[in-house]
């Protein structure tokens, strides 16, 4: 056995079962050791992708995935999908081969210092240089990346030492680390706090993030909501974790969210985060925050709490955890006010945002202006409904995020995209990653033209392993967000945002051999939508968008 | 949220295993959160597997607060707390090189004979003197000192230990294998 064998018996040990890469002389080793064992390989098409559907993977599934590359141009093509992991604390574990060991520090070919270039955004790393440490290392890894604040982990590993023996090879049952033990089980003094703390507010809200979904605590937090009838807000990240049409929930806030969930966390006399970093696109001057509410931060991670805002009652620990004790407990408040106060809000939003659509088309009528293409928002809620019910939706990042997030509409499905870092092009590759890890769900990405270039090299990806993702491309010829933005902050004074019109996105369908559809307008879109997910199959589905669409 | 917004120095103490690139992980995490540092020592302890680093830092009650939390995050520290100036010893060494020659040479000596300060080098134009202390101490020396041409300075950076018995750390770690389970650092 030699160092590659025991990584790769360690994958097998951690019971994973696909990885995402690939291969270069610098991990031959292990790429040549892998076709030992039942371990599903997928040959990505670029390195950053390989980060971002094992993100997929590990998102769909809860288990942590795995991308493995080589060294030098392979590991730094890594690193953008490991940052994208990092900011949304997604479990991966990333292997990357690395020069001969002898030869490190000197700038072979292909040499990069990976370790340290990802320092800032990985929760660990490791370089191995005794290939006896690599049972360790490789428990120790999975370890940290699945637990406590999830996140990145990196593995580099010198090619000599992949090729070294490996005399004794036993797969540590326990990790052993003194120095790193994350804290599960909420602390029994403050749950009771909190609830107390319910007992005596008035209008207090429940505000979930992405940790929701990573501590698989939905279930339980809405458990929480409907037995004692608390409002509900999400962040982006936690999109999904509460049904859209949940009668509690008051959606998405942030600047790109409902102005009714805007005025719920407002109004509030008591917010509970969830899982949430109380992040600048989320909670503006967080600093006030508890200045006019009482503030309850619930975070596996303590160094989130008090980071933007000093909550009055701080409560570390799993949140599955967490909300589990609270269901355990009775809780006796009556909210019926501040819920009629909140339907209010929604009520007067949703008249709004009617008479906003009308005011649209009616300046489409008296030719003031015409919009040409769907009307977005319509189309994603119109897709988000003939979807099936639990199916994924991945958003990628621009105008098409931003519609997708206050439009989608959540059931018993995931809604996934990159919230942190705001990498484009993660959709599709996401979503192959999701659809491998749940081939039973329907999995649809849904992208611009701007992040489907950034990535679209995946399609052959799909077709080669037969992967049926489907995919939006919201194709408006523009950076339709930058170009949104330089309409309010630069008086459409538009710089660097026009893509054209190509590539046409039927001969890009027609070489990949991939099913492509298209809608150009309102009237086709409930056809075309229908016609898009009846099949089983990897298929592009383009849609028509103004340029001066605004979101 | 701030309780304090007055900007402080304060010195922590971290024990961090001694893993490969330890100590830029710890620098790293400071620089990249725009966390000052005003000195950093480190060396091994009375276990060589542990290294302890000391950092003198300021910033306002909520950077102190942030400091803590997210060196404690880091996968390789044993330990971070706080050595209170009232609770803890610190020392910094300072070595001075000053142009002397033989008729300013009896003044420098003396006058670092008044901060027991060593003379550990002389050539015919200048004198090395050591000086060990708080930092104040060595601050109120160069001060002093500099009355003569200071040719080189070399300044340690704080190191510091909690007094008592208090606050010692014991390693009771396995994987630090048998015998030396009652080994202090």
């Amino acid at each position: 056995m030699n160092g590659a064998d025991a990584i790769v018996n360690s994958l097998v040990n951690e019971g994973v079962e696909y990885v995402f890469g690939y291969p270069g002389v610098a991990i031959c080793p292990f790429y040549d050791s892998i076709l030992q064992t039942d371990i599903r390989t997928v040959l990505i098409r670029q390195e950053q992708c390989a980060a971002h559907a094992a993100s997929g993977y590990a998102r769909i599934t809860g288990k942590v995935g795995v991308a493995v590359v080589t060294s030098g141009p392979g590991a730094t093509n890594l690193i953008t999908g490991i940052a994208t992991a990092f900011m949304d604390s997604i479990p991966m574990v990333c292997i990357t081969g690395q020069v001969n060991s002898q030869m490190m520090g000197s700038d072979v070919f292909q040499e990069a210092d990976i370790s340290g270039a990802c320092e800032s955004f990985v929760k660990y790393s490791y370089i191995i240089r005794n290939p006896a440490d690599i049972p360790r290392v490789m428990k120790e890894a999975f370890h940290i990346a699945g637990t406590g604040r999830k996140g990145p982990v990196l593995i580099d590993v010198p090619v000599d030492v992949q090729n070294m023996p490996v005399r004794h090879y036993a797969y540590p049952e326990t990790v052993n680390l003194r120095t790193y033990k994350p804290t599960v089980a909420g602390h029994a003094v403050q749950i009771k706090k909190v609830i107390a703390q319910l007992e005596r507010a008035k209008r207090p809200i429940i505000c979930v993030g992405g940790g929701v979904h990573l501590s698989g605590a939905a279930q339980e937090v809405l458990k929480f909501i409907d037995k004692n009838d608390i409002p509900v807000v999400s962040t982006m990240m936690g999109l999904s974790a509460i049904p859209t049409e949940h009668p509690l929930f008051y959606g998405m806030v942030g600047n790109n969210g409902k102005p009714y969930g805007n005025l719920a966390m407002n109004g509030a006399d008591m917010v509970i985060m969830v899982g949430a970093r109380v992040a600048d696109r989320s909670i503006t001057d967080p600093d006030r925050i508890s200045e006019s509410k009482v503030l309850v931060h619930i975070d596996v991670d303590p160094a989130e709490i008090g980071k933007n805002a000093g909550p009055t009652i701080p409560l570390v620990g799993d949140i599955r955890h967490v909300f589990e004790e609270f269901n355990k407990m009775e809780l006796h408040a009556d909210y019926t006010d501040w819920i009629d106060r909140l339907d209010g809000y929604k009520d007067d939003a949703r008249n709004a945002k009617r008479r906003r659509m009308y005011e649209r088309e009616d300046a489409i009528r008296t030719q003031r202006r015409v919009f040409h293409g769907v009307n977005p928002p319509e189309f994603i809620r119109n897709l988000s409904l003939a979807m099936k019910e639990d199916a994924v939706y991945v958003a990628d990042v621009g105008q098409n995020q931003m519609w997708s997030c206050s439009n989608y509409i959540a059931r018993k499905g995931r809604f996934m995209t990159s919230g942190g870092m705001g990498t484009m092009g993660y959709a599709l590759p996401a979503a192959l990653g999701v659809k491998i890890g749940a081939p039973e769900k329907q999995v649809v990405a849904v992208c611009g033209d701007g992040g489907f270039q950034m990535t679209m090299q995946e399609l052959a990806t799909a077709v080669q392993y037969g992967i049926p993702v489907k995919l939006v491309v919201l194709k408006n010829t523009v950076l339709g967000l930058v170009r949104q933005f330089q309409h309010y902050n630069y008086k459409d004074r538009y710089s660097v945002i026009q893509l054209g019109d190509k590539p046409d996105l039927f001969l890009i369908a027609q070489a990949y051999g991939i099913r492509y559809l298209k809608i150009e307008n309102n009237e086709q879109a409930a056809d075309g939508i229908a016609a898009f997910l009846e099949k089983d199959e990897a298929t592009i589905l383009e849609v028509t968008v103004d340029p001066d669409e605004l979101c | 949220m701030s309780t304090s917004e007055v900007k402080q120095t304060k010195v922590f103490q971290i024990l961090v295993d001694n893993n490969p690139s330890v100590l830029s992980r710890i620098s790293g995490l400071f620089s990249r959160r725009g966390y000052n540092i005003e000195s950093i020592t480190a060396g091994v302890t009375a276990e060589p597997r542990i290294t302890r680093i000391t950092i003198a830092t300021s910033g306002d009650d909520d950077i102190m607060e942030q400091i803590e939390k997210q060196v404690s995050k880091l996968v390789d520290v044993r330990d971070i707390h706080e050595l209170k100036p009232e609770e803890s010893v610190y020392r910094e060494l300072a070595m001075i090189k000053v142009r002397a020659d033989s008729t300013q040479r009896e003044n420098v000596i003396a006058l670092a004979n008044i901060f027991r300060g060593n003379i550990i080098d002389v050539s015919a134009e200048s004198l090395m003197i050591e000086i060990t202390g708080n930092s104040g101490k060595v601050d109120a020396f160069i001060r002093l000192i500099s009355g003569y041409e200071i040719l080189e300075l070399a300044r340690t950076g704080v190191a510091g230990l909690g007094r008592g018995t208090k606050n010692v750390i014991y390693v009771d770690d396995m994987r630090l294998g048998a015998g030396i389970s009652d080994r202090t650092c």
